[in-house]
């Protein structure tokens, strides 16, 4: 009778058997080396077509274009703000009238095109010329920068009126009726119970909305506003340089791209207190 | 044949001249227009208009095959096991949706101009190349509209339990069986409602291929406001067009998820 007298030795485990070429992989490499390719070629065209001259002509005006459209973002998302308060609050109204009429203006900046309510401002409110110069509103819409910010604020209002009306909808009633049960005055409830929570809601909304009008104000490059996008238009007319369009798309990449990693790390920051 | 698919263009042409919603027998600039400068024929400018409304519906809907293509298939290669396809479907969608739409539709435009001029140029033709703008518009919309789609796509696609693909398996059906019969009538369902937000989205960037040439709503009214000088009617006009085209699609797309929802009904 034979037994086992020692015991076998611990051993490494098997190597892992290697991993199959699959279809998807191959799918893989070859985007990405598409992408790599693109890449590598944007970079050599622009290597290959550096020219000191084109670049001290046209990279200050491409700073001052940049400038241009951050004022233009950063003035209507403000000025926006602060009309889409009453427009919220006409649409949460109980007033018939009141809640169609924010309706009304809701549907209608939502519902046509930025370039069509911008055409409607500056070339639409031309044939008023004479009305508009009687009330002395003439030198303001004179001005193509003027009637940019004016559509602008009026398109994102309509825009941030929703996100406010849906974030402070989107807070318990229980929290308005616990403020109520504490005694608290509906005025003091509102802006310390109400908004606080609705503001973290409305975060995320709030910043897809800025990325909206960042990409949506290229379009003022059409009524004659040097923004970004002009100054591009302006410089590839001259030089007829595609170099132009790729410098253009990276700097709107990296303000979109920054905009989106701040607002995380914003949020990340502001709702740390929900994480469990 | 040739004969054959005229006179089936002729009669396609008949019925759309008889229903024509603005032009037509009952239209309502043939009606209520007439006489004004929205009047039918060479006295107006209605049957520009109703042309620039078809430019740009007939745009919208070329594009919506395209761009829902893309992204299902981008949205696939997000959730792919494999890194490097998930890298390169990333790299897609954060490169257009971060670039304005204006902006991809020159790169577009001009890029496709320079490429295709240098590959005649390679084959010896010198000459001047245009491209059309429907097609370059359908192309950079297309493109837009997939880098959304394939959002809207993946997080549908993570609201459906793994629970079915394994039922597919166990039912014997091949992959392609399960995306099909399984998966993909319940990935319509609950990505509706984010879809048809993107196509109103859509609908709304159609206008910016007018800047490109496209005889379009906004580049029509355009022509008209600056012929006639009465832009606030003319632009004013266009803005409403939008308005109806965002009300009937909200319209065709409530009931799509009615229908959709049939079988969840009457409980």
């Amino acid at each position: 009778m034979s037994f086992v007298e020692t015991m076998i030795p611990p051993q490494a485990p098997p190597p892992a058997p290697p991993k199959a070429y699959t279809l998807a992989r191959f799918v893989g490499s070859v985007t990405l080396g598409i992408w790599l390719a693109l890449g590598v070629g944007i970079f050599l065209t622009v290597v290959n077509g550096w020219d000191p001259a084109k670049f001290a002509k046209y990279g200050p005006s491409f700073l001052s274009g940049l400038g241009v459209t951050l004022m233009l973002v950063a003035c209507s998302v403000v000025l926006g703000a602060i009309l889409s308060l009453p427009i919220a609050l006409g649409r949460m109204s109980k007033n018939k009238i009141w809640s169609w009429l924010a309706y009304a203006y809701v549907y209608f900046f939502r519902g046509t095109p930025l370039i069509a309510q911008l055409f409607l401002i500056y070339y639409g409110l031309g044939s008023f010329r004479p009305q508009l110069e009687s009330v002395g509103l003439w030198w303001f819409f004179r001005e193509a920068w003027n009637c940019a910010l004016f559509t602008f604020t009026l398109n994102t209002a309509a825009y941030q009126a929703e996100i406010l009306r849906g974030s402070i909808e989107s807070v318990p009633r229980g929290q308005r009726e616990g403020a109520a049960a504490l005694g608290l005055p509906e005025r003091v409830a509102f802006y310390k119970i109400i908004l606080p929570q609705a503001m973290i809601v409305a975060l995320r909304p709030y910043g897809n909305e800025i990325i909206l009008m960042i990409k949506g104000s290229a379009i003022v490059a059409i009524v004659t506003v040097f923004d970004l996008m002009g100054e591009t238009r302006r410089a590839f007319s001259r030089t007829f340089d595609y170099q132009m369009y790729v410098w253009a798309a990276i700097l709107y990449l990296l303000m979109v791209e920054l905009l989106r990693n701040v607002w995380a790390w914003l949020e990340n920051r502001l709702t740390r207190h929900l994480k469990r | 044949m040739s004969g054959l698919f005229a006179g089936f263009y002729s009669i396609l042409a008949w019925i759309g001249s008889i229903v024509d919603p603005f032009c037509g027998p009952v239209g309502v600039f043939r009606w209520f227009a007439s006489g004004t400068l929205l009047a039918c024929g060479d006295a107006g400018w209605g049957d520009e208009i109703a042309y620039g409304f078809v430019v740009t519906a007939s745009l919208a809907i070329a594009t919506l095959p395209v761009g829902l293509l893309i992204g299902f298939f981008v949205a696939l290669g997000k959730q792919s096991e494999e890194r490097t396809v998930r890298l390169a479907s990333n790299i897609y969608t954060t490169i257009f949706r971060g670039l304005p739409e204006l902006l991809t539709l020159f790169i577009v435009y001009y890029g496709l101009q320079i490429l295709v001029q240098q590959l005649l140029a390679s084959f010896g033709y010198e000459g001047p190349v245009e491209i059309n703008a429907f097609f370059a518009g359908m192309i950079a919309l297309g493109v837009v509209f997939s880098a959304y789609c394939s959002e809207v796509l993946l997080s549908a696609f993570k609201a459906i339990p793994h629970g079915q693909y394994e039922a597919g398996a166990a039912l014997g059906l091949h992959r392609g069986r399960t995306m099909r019969l399984i998966i993909l009538p319940q990935l319509v369902r609950i990505a509706l409602p984010g879809l048809g937000n993107l196509w109103m989205a859509l609908l709304k960037d159609t206008a910016l291929v007018s800047v490109v040439g496209l005889p379009d709503i906004l580049r029509q009214t355009g022509i008209a406001a600056r012929v006639t000088k009465q832009a606030f009617e003319f632009f004013g006009m266009a803005c409403v067009l939008f308005l109806l085209l965002a009300m009937v699609s909200s319209i065709v797309f409530s009931n799509l998820e009615r229908w959709t929802k049939r079988a969840e009904m009457g409980r």
